[in-house]
């Protein structure tokens, strides 16, 4: 399937410090196995070589971008936005393949009403997986910080391809083996370096149990809008069987069941909406901060291994004190004075950094559930509205019917 | 009143129908009835019936999955609820009776309102008496509930909820609550459909059936593992073979285009049907995963130190709650409403069926005594040329005797056809105002529970709001 999507309007979930450096997928196309986005930078930076230009990536090469960040020390302290997800079309590809094989039992009418729905969806998961490409790099942009990197510089301009196939699979590995070892560091530093402060120890505490719960959650009501779908999809067959009903009888009857087959029909569309705003407004929220927790928790575990980094220089700084007792203005001393002292600023400077992440990420979380939460609730409503209009008319002009 | 096997009492007396059969040999017996000083102005209360007005009773009492429901317009005069079904009993002995209330005008019933109780195999009993008398002259008999041995096995060998402890129970006290809410509604259908018909409402076994206060006589060949049960189960089978093997020579058009309609009738209904179930199947799981998803929203809110927040997913996780119940009450819906009058229609379908098959049955009689009549005279021939005056008159005398024969059969086949015609005429009349009524009503209750959704959603926006 291929398919183009324009995207012109900035993303809403990021908010834009000024307009230095703005960035947007203004097109996408799918083709075969992989997604190409078109990625359109404006910007008066010096730099950059020029103010407008665009350049073509592919889902790799977001992720070799976020490696970049997760590796430097400078940014150990930051919460990285979480690279966007894969894009996925398995699920709406086995659909329509089942569809397929199972035409036959179908009516024609049946048979293209079910293809439109999932052509919808196809069009709906690729309109959401654009948009989380583009959030991500947004979110790098509009960073303070993060917008000076030079890998940002280099993924926004470059023309050639940034990782070739080979260094891809390679980059894929060496990311299963670094969250690996950010799980394992998680365990073991937990058990192993007492933590000095309070804040942190809740808030890792909290973390861990948030994340959880947000999975859960997740998981919970991407069922629950699966299912709405399908509740969705169920009428196709209740109205076209009316239709069927419909033509075996008598004109008064014929019209009335007619436009009741109609109106089973609207309904439909209507409950699609309610299942896809469902997962808009509510699943897509839990998840990024799911995956936003995530990144939070790899702020603590890199905290944590600059503290035992830090008792290590401490350590070896009394090592080198008690080795040299009786020498005088040692160097090794010396060297492990200053060790010991670079140990310590890079902890307080992280911790301190961290610590504003942290709250930070609790004040985003915050808005961004009210906000999705009401946007929730605004659109049930609007749909609940239009279905009850719905029935209403359909009933008023069913009671003509005669 | 004895039913005869060829000519039950009143079987051609159509009393709601304003041009009468001129072969109403009964006529006279209709007239003494309404004579009767007790039940003075009868006549005017039976004319007043009209076939237009039938439907609003039935979907009257199919308006309510719940018991109870009274309309305040009274058409054929009698509306019937079934309610209150209570287990009777413990273990395989154990039973479920339903109260049977009645509320009528009918002269033929000594109140304008009783009630009596009734079990399953009662209801079973009449509408084997119902077939037995009238399936002959050609009437529709409304269909009875299916017996389900699963369904009512479960029932038995559950103890009374009364006793049963709430806590792992839950799921399966619903299906069993569905279980007797869907037979409860389908006996109730099933009385009122009788009440609306102009011959069946006014048979005795019928009057008994509702107002006798006496229990009724145990029927015993309709219980599912019964000897009767088997020998009809053979005689079903032996008829189906003998509807494929007979081929009828159709002289009426009318019933081989009739017979076409209704069997795409029943394959349209059978399609809706599946469709219909697979919609409420569908919000079942619907309303079982929105319970997941609001629990895991009071799991989230526990784990939120920011009270606002937290009090906002708790509220989303009650909201959730709520929107299950709704998604059941939807599916319900689906269920009670449409998919059940489905399948009322598919049981009337099958009496139908049953129906044109006696009328083949009674023209192979005819046939039947056709060919008897005819050998008859031959023999009567062969007597006569072999000069065997003994013979012949005996072959006289038989000769009479299947002439009277093929008379009576003649008349008997027409008499069955043109009942046919005229029930199948009311039936056309009344399924049409059924499905629409049921369409109608459908729709109603989606708009209430789109009405209701609203509101959850509104009392929860605020709440989405003071988060801070």
């Amino acid at each position: 399937m291929d398919t183009k999507v324009e995207k012109k309007k900035p993303n809403e979930n990021v908010s834009l410090a000024d307009n230095s450096l703005l960035v947007d997928i203004s097109d996408a196309l799918s083709e075969k196995e992989k997604v190409k986005f078109t990625v359109h930078t404006k910007t008066t930076l010096p730099e950059f070589q020029k103010s407008e230009f665009i350049v073509v990536r592919q889902h790799e090469e977001f992720v070799w971008l976020h490696d970049r960040y997760e590796e430097n020390e400078e940014y150990a302290g930051y919460i990285i936005p979480p690279a966007p997800p894969r894009p996925d079309f398995d699920a709406s590809r086995e659909k329509l393949q089942r569809l397929g094989e199972g035409e036959g039992a179908l009516t024609r009418e049946e048979f293209l009403k079910m293809k439109e729905e999932l052509e919808d969806e196809y069009l709906a998961t690729f309109k959401k997986t654009v948009a989380m490409h583009e959030v991500f790099l947004q979110r790098l942009a509009a960073h303070p910080v993060f917008r000076r990197d030079s890998h940002l510089r280099v993924f926004l301009e470059y023309e050639q391809d940034l990782c070739a196939k080979p260094r891809g699979k390679m980059d894929l590995i060496g990311g299963l083996v670094r969250s690996m070892t950010t799980t394992t560091d998680e365990i073991y530093l937990g058990a192993t370096v007492r933590d000095v402060n309070d804040f942190f120890e809740q808030e890792t505490s909290f973390l861990q149990e948030y994340y959880s719960h947000l999975k859960e959650a997740v998981a919970k009501v991407d069922r629950m809008t699966s299912k709405h779908k399908e509740v969705a999809d169920a009428h196709i067959k209740l109205s076209s069987c009316i239709t069927q009903l419909a033509t075996r009888e008598q004109p008064p009857m014929e019209r009335f069941l007619t436009k009741a087959s109609e109106t089973f029909d609207k309904c439909r569309k209507i409950e699609g909406r309610m299942a896809s705003d469902q997962d808009l407004k509510l699943a897509d929220t839990l998840r990024y901060y799911m995956r936003d927790a995530h990144a939070a928790k790899a702020v603590l575990v890199r905290r944590l291994r600059c503290l035992a980094a830090y008792e290590a220089a401490n350590r070896n700084l009394e090592k080198a004190r008690a080795k040299n007792k009786d020498v005088h203005a040692p160097l090794e001393v010396q060297e492990a004075e200053q060790g010991q002292a670079e140990a310590c600023a890079k902890f307080e400077q992280l911790s301190a950094r961290a610590r504003e992440e942290l709250i930070d990420f609790r004040t985003r979380r915050v808005a961004a559930f009210r906000k999705s939460l009401i946007e929730l609730a605004e659109l049930e409503i609007k749909h609940a509205r239009s279905q009850q209009e719905l029935f209403r008319k359909s009933l008023q002009v069913l009671r003509e019917c005669q | 009143m004895s039913a005869g096997p060829d000519t039950p009492p009143f079987s051609t007396v159509d009393i709601n129908n304003d041009s009468r059969d001129d072969e109403d040999i009964f006529a006279s017996a209709v007239q003494e009835v309404s004579l009767d000083p007790e039940v003075n102005g009868a006549r005017e209360g039976l004319e007043k019936v009209s076939i237009d007005d039938t439907p609003a009773s039935i979907s009257t009492s199919l308006n309510s999955p719940v018991m109870e429901e009274i309309a305040t317009e009274r058409s054929n005069n009698i509306i019937i609820t079934v309610t209150e079904p209570q287990k009777i009993g413990e273990g395989m002995s154990s039973y479920v009776a339903y109260r049977v209330f009645t509320k009528t005008n009918m002269p033929i019933f000594s109140k304008h309102e009783f009630a009596v109780l009734r079990r399953f195999s009662d209801f079973l009993g009449l509408h084997e008496k119902l077939t037995e008398k009238y399936l002959r002259s050609g009437r529709i008999i409304p269909p009875a509930p299916e017996k389900s041995i699963v369904g009512t096995t479960k029932l038995k060998m559950t103890s009374t909820p009364s006793t049963e402890n709430v806590n792992g129970s839950v799921s399966s006290a619903g299906v069993q609550s569905q279980f007797v809410e869907r037979r409860r509604a389908a006996l109730e259908r099933f009385l009122n459909r009788v009440a609306q018909h102009p011959v069946l409402s006014i048979d005795p076994d019928f009057r008994e059936f509702l107002e006798s206060g006496m229990d009724l006589p145990k029927a015993t060949s309709t219980s599912a593992l019964s000897g009767a049960g088997m020998l009809r189960l053979f005689n079903k089978v032996g008829e189906t073979v003998n509807k494929i093997t007979y081929r009828m020579d159709e002289a009426d058009p009318w019933f081989e285009e009739r017979a076409l309609r209704v069997e795409t009738l029943e394959a349209c209904l059978r399609r809706l049907g599946g469709a219909c179930e697979a919609l409420a199947g569908e919000r079942r799981e619907l309303a079982v995963r929105t319970h997941d998803a609001a629990r895991a929203h009071a799991s989230l809110s526990g784990a939120d130190p920011h009270a606002p927040l937290s009090r906002a997913l708790s509220h989303v996780a009650d909201l959730h709650e709520k929107i299950e119940n709704l998604r059941l009450e939807q599916s319900n819906t689906d269920f009670f409403i449409l998919s059940e009058h489905i399948k009322d229609y598919l049981g009337l379908i099958g009496s139908i069926k049953d129906v044109f098959h006696e009328r083949v049955k009674v023209f192979q009689n005819w046939q039947h005594a056709q060919m008897q009549l005819t050998k008859r005279r031959e023999n009567k021939a062969k007597a006569e040329l072999s000069n065997r005056p003994d013979k012949a008159e005996q072959a006289a005398n038989e000769i009479v005797e299947w002439e009277t024969k093929v008379e009576r059969n003649q008349q008997e086949f027409d008499s069955i056809s043109r009942v046919i015609k005229k029930e199948i005429e009311r039936w056309e009349e009344i399924r049409v105002d059924e499905l629409r009524a049921t369409l109608l009503h459908y729709l109603e209750e989606h708009m209430k529970h789109q009405a209701q959704a609203i509101r959850y959603w509104d009392a929860f926006l605020p709440e989405a709001r003071a988060i801070k």
